[in-house]
């Protein structure tokens, strides 16, 4: 998994490339908590990415929770078929922000 | 038949995960394939955390093609403390952001996209065997 993150304005935008498996999920975790602490507004472009294990549905959750304390936002964008599956079966579609 | 037997530990899930991929090259769509992989990920990762505690033992994935349906089973096979994590209590998925845990969603993502599982403790060993239907989408 490959993770780039580039800047507009005050969101800082993360897009994720390839297997969010349970070991890339810390990279991700990692990544979504210094982004928080450089702007309060979060997206996470899931374009190139149709794999996701419950440890990155860990980082979503914990990057969720983080955004609620701080007041500010993580949206997802570009969620594939597979992924949004997961989200539903898991319940994470109703406490995640997800984007078309 | 491909058999792989590695030491338990989060360092060996790439070479895990890498065996299955070129097992399946070929074998079905990119989502079945996905749908195995997360699922072995899971239960081999459950297996490094867990099954050993503070040791460090091994964990055999097996991968044989069956026909008819054409389907691939999985048996992965460790000597760790008793465990039937098909018995894992299902996660309560309407609770709030607040309250959500992540304990037994993998489970639950195994369980939903395997269309045959199966659990016995024999020779002092965790035997897990799996089945996925290798010409279906869903």
């Amino acid at each position: 998994m490959r993770i780039t993150e580039n800047r507009i304005e005050e969101k800082i935008i993360l897009r994720i490339e390839g297997r969010i498996d349970t070991n890339s999920s810390a990279q991700l975790q990692t990544k979504i908590l210094q982004a928080f602490q450089k702007s309060k507004h979060l997206e996470l472009d899931f374009e190139k990415t149709d794999y996701i294990t419950s440890a990155g549905l860990r980082a979503l959750l914990i990057g969720q929770k983080t955004a609620a304390s701080k007041g500010g936002s993580m949206k997802l964008f570009h969620v594939c078929p597979m992924i949004m599956n997961v989200f539903n079966m898991s319940g994470f579609a109703k406490i995640l922000t997800i984007e078309p | 038949m491909k058999e792989l037997k590695v030491k338990a530990i989060d360092e060996n899930l790439t070479e895990v995960l890498d065996m299955v991929e070129n097992f399946l090259e070929g074998q079905c769509s990119q989502e079945v394939k996905n749908e195995i992989l997360i699922s072995i990920d899971e239960l081999f990762i459950n297996i490094a955390h867990y099954a050993y505690g503070e040791e460090v033992g091994d964990a055999a994935i097996r991968l044989e093609l069956l026909a008819q349906p054409k389907r691939l089973k999985i048996t992965m096979i460790d000597q760790g403390i008793p465990f039937n994590p098909l018995e894992k209590e299902a996660p309560d998925i309407d609770l709030t952001l607040e309250e959500r845990k992540i304990g037994g969603l993998g489970i639950f993502m195994v369980k939903d996209y395997m269309d045959h599982l199966e659990y016995f403790y024999q020779n002092n060993s965790n035997t897990l065997i799996l089945e996925k239907n290798l010409s279906k989408n869903d």
